[in-house]
């Protein structure tokens, strides 16, 4: 009976924020992923950056710590000529008392066109683009265990600069599924874009509720989740969920569920293994695999500035612009 | 001092009374069905042609804030809403700041529900001190203050031992025990009902046996106990499959569930709308089958607000940061009324759950109005829509999921005691 979900799109379909993948389109993320395509050039040049987004300010919200993912966000939007703010709330305005509105509007008082969020709290990137000014636009860098969907699209570009035609592809996704936010987006993401079939494999105390609704299909086992799968994708284990009563010790999920040659051994010949890092070498990849052939791990990392690029430019509405030379 | 009620369809589900009727009304009393007696002389008049003439509604749950959460609501503020929502009794849980586990507090609410004089509002004593559930708290005292029953509000007692007791002691001063049943263990930092849409956005997910677990350990311990019990607020299709049966076998137990209940389901959270963040949590479309069909067979026998007013700010964080709760008052009768209009529940049964039902299960002489009884009336325009306002909202929280709909059914005039206290004006 409530009012529709807010959408992230504005009336012709385009993006005005980015939030979630669930809802985007085929075309939108083909269209994202191509973008990206273009972008990825400019990483390899003398003079890394093109002046798309020039004047404008992106501010890196982050109240929650991350490395990789700020840093990413940071050069991306640098490369393309922003301006460029990083606050961690977790250590300024927000543990003085100060709601989260109200950091919000101090913030748009500077004038800046984009917000990034990485919030602990799943749905914040929702609720900051439904109460921001109008000519903001907001960008999801991950909410708690809602949505990632920026890292979704580094992934999915990752597999198909592997493996293009994704009518054919069986992934797996692998690890805590229910506190995964990244988990989610792929499988929406994966889906959207005609993957044959996505399996999640975890134990039932890391799968959520009707797991099935997710659109993918459940494994118990690991050996029964990775036969003849194009691609692994695996999830990071937080290690404090050890301390609750999900999983007896590190070392068990190691032996049922952490990544080995051997265990990899049913998988497709040539199936690439993935992980949105950082990684827990020994729980939940062993060294062998992450630094093997078969891993893209890194490839991953490289790819994320040039997906973060693509959709700032495209949101900021400067898409078309993204041919001209840098 | 007389008021005559013309023309209006009578309904009084505890006296079988369903007719178009006059009703008179002396020096606050009911005084007859009919034209006043001869010789009386009449001081007012309320037309009610086209209308329903019902005792006024009592509410077995709904929270006002006062004391120790003013900037939320006020007994003023609420008893208000509640004469503009036809609600003439309210009861409210012990959940307040300080706790309803003194004399002091019961007091308390009772003058400035009186100061306020919109409605009756009758206070349920607090189960353990603090509603801690470590130690019982004083129900002998807490009794003779006034109190219509015991609860531990929405905090657990985790020890069988503490609520075994407890209902024993609550036994022995016969009190009722109103239980609102979820497993702290099962709910512990999740925030709306575990199934596909909890796994989908991401939000913690309470599962059914929060909610059925617990209910049915209460059941064994009121079982063995032999005492009186409440279900508050039933969420699950299960759990009333589990009262109906423990009723099949004779126990003397009754259960709730809010009119927003029987409306709003998982489905609404998406979207994170952190108006349709409450607790219990929304269940699932087929749970909300299951407590409509429970209240049509009267298994669930009184529809209560829940009514939890908050100030904007409690609503305007992301979703799980965000205070559970909805302002209830002013929709509760439209909402129920639903029942009525789509799945075609006789008028008479489900205003008895509106307001005879839940004034027995308080054990207060109330929700009904033959000859001799206290003039607590409601009158209300079945068909008549109107636009849920923040503006027009009386309630001092303005936090309703239902804002902006389309309701159907209108109080028209509010009776507390004989006198007016509410008629509504376009």
């Amino acid at each position: 009976m409530a009012g529709l979900p807010f959408s992230q799109l504005d009336g012709a379909g385009h993006l005005r924020h980015f939030l979630t993948t669930e809802g985007l389109s085929r075309e939108t993320l083909t269209d994202i992923l191509d973008t990206a395509d273009s972008f990825a050039a400019v990483g390899k040049r003398a003079i890394k950056k093109v002046p798309l987004l020039r004047g404008k300010t992106v501010v890196n919200l982050f109240f929650e710590p991350s490395t990789r993912t700020l840093t990413t966000f940071e050069l991306a939007a640098k490369r393309l000529s922003a301006d460029v703010m990083n606050i961690n709330l977790k250590r300024s305005a927000a543990v003085k008392g100060e709601s989260l509105l109200d950091t919000l509007h101090t913030l748009e008082a500077m004038h800046c066109d984009m917000f990034v969020i990485r919030h602990a709290s799943s749905g914040a990137a929702h609720f900051i683009a439904r109460n921001v000014a109008p000519h903001i636009s907001v960008m999801n860098g991950g909410d708690g265990r809602h949505a990632h969907p920026s890292q979704a699209l580094i992934d999915v570009y990752t597999i198909r600069q592997h493996k293009p035609d994704f009518s054919k592809l069986r992934v797996a996704i692998v690890g805590d599924i229910a506190h995964s936010r990244v988990a989610r987006s792929q499988i929406r993401t994966l889906r959207a874009l005609g993957v044959k079939e996505v399996r999640i494999v975890a134990p039932r105390t890391l799968l959520p509720p009707m797991p099935e609704a997710l659109g993918a299909k459940v494994f118990l086992s690991l050996e029964e989740g990775l036969r003849d799968v194009d691609v692994v994708m695996m999830l990071r284990l937080q290690q404090e969920r050890i301390q609750g009563p999900l999983l007896p010790s590190l070392h068990e999920y190691n032996a049922c569920y952490g990544l080995t040659e051997k265990k990899l051994a049913v998988a497709k010949a040539d199936a690439i293994v993935m992980h949105p890092g950082p990684l827990n070498r020994g729980v939940e990849i062993d060294s062998e695999v992450a630094d093997g052939p078969r891993s893209v791990i890194l490839q991953q990392v490289s790819h994320g500035i040039a997906i973060r690029m693509a959709v700032m430019s495209m949101i900021l509405g400067r898409r078309d612009a993204a041919k001209e030379p840098g | 001092m007389a008021i005559v009620i013309r023309g209006g369809r009578l309904i009084d589900p505890a006296n079988g009374v369903d007719e178009v009727t006059d009703l008179t009304i002396v020096d606050g009393r009911i005084a007859a069905l009919g034209s006043a007696p001869a010789g009386a002389q009449v001081d007012e008049e309320i037309d009610a042609r086209g209308l329903i003439v019902c005792p006024g509604l009592v509410d077995l749950n709904a929270r006002l804030r006062e004391p120790g959460a003013e900037h939320k609501a006020t007994i003023a503020s609420e008893s208000r809403a509640a004469a503009s929502a036809g609600i003439t009794t309210l009861c409210v849980p012990p959940d307040t700041e300080p706790v309803v586990d003194t004399q002091a507090v019961v007091e308390l609410i009772h003058r400035r529900a009186a100061d306020a004089g919109m409605a009756r509002v009758e206070v349920m004593g607090a189960l353990t001190v603090g509603l801690k559930g470590e130690r019982l708290a004083e129900m002998a005292a807490l009794k003779r203050a006034g109190c219509v029953g015991v609860s531990n509000g929405l905090q657990p007692v985790t020890s069988t031992e503490v609520m075994r007791r407890a209902m024993e002691y609550a036994g022995t001063f016969d009190l009722g025990v109103f239980l609102h049943c979820e497993d702290p263990w099962l709910a512990v930092d999740r925030q709306m009902h575990g199934g596909s849409v909890s796994g989908r956005l991401g939000i913690g997910g309470i599962p059914e046996t929060a909610e059925t677990v617990t209910v049915a350990r209460d059941l064994l311990l009121l079982e063995q106990t032999g005492v009186e019990g409440h279900f508050c607020h039933l969420t699950s299709t299960r759990a009333v499959t589990m009262v109906a049966e423990a009723r099949a076998r004779g126990l003397p137990l009754t259960a709730g569930a809010s009119a927003y209940q029987l409306h709003l389901t998982e489905d609404d959270v998406v979207g994170f709308d952190s108006q349709c963040h409450v607790r219990p949590p929304l269940r699932s479309a087929g749970d909300r089958k299951g407590l409509r069909a429970g209240v049509r067979s009267g298994v669930i026998q009184a529809i209560c607000s829940a009514h939890q007013p908050h100030e904007n700010d409690a609503k305007q964080d992301p979703f799980a940061l965000t205070e559970p709760g909805i302002s209830g008052l002013e929709t509760l009768l439209p909402l129920a009324l639903d029942l009525h209009h789509e799945d075609g529940m006789g008028l008479a049964e489900l205003l008895a759950a509106l307001t005879s039902n839940p004034a027995k299960i308080m054990g207060v002489e109330r929700g009904a109005l033959g000859v001799g009884a206290v003039a607590d009336v409601c009158i209300f325009d079945l068909n008549a829509r109107w636009v849920l306002e923040e503006d027009t909202m009386l309630s001092q929280g303005h936090n309703s999921p239902f804002l902006g709909q389309t309701l159907r059914g209108r109080v028209m005039h509010t009776l507390l005691g004989g006198k007016v206290v509410h008629t509504w004006t376009p």
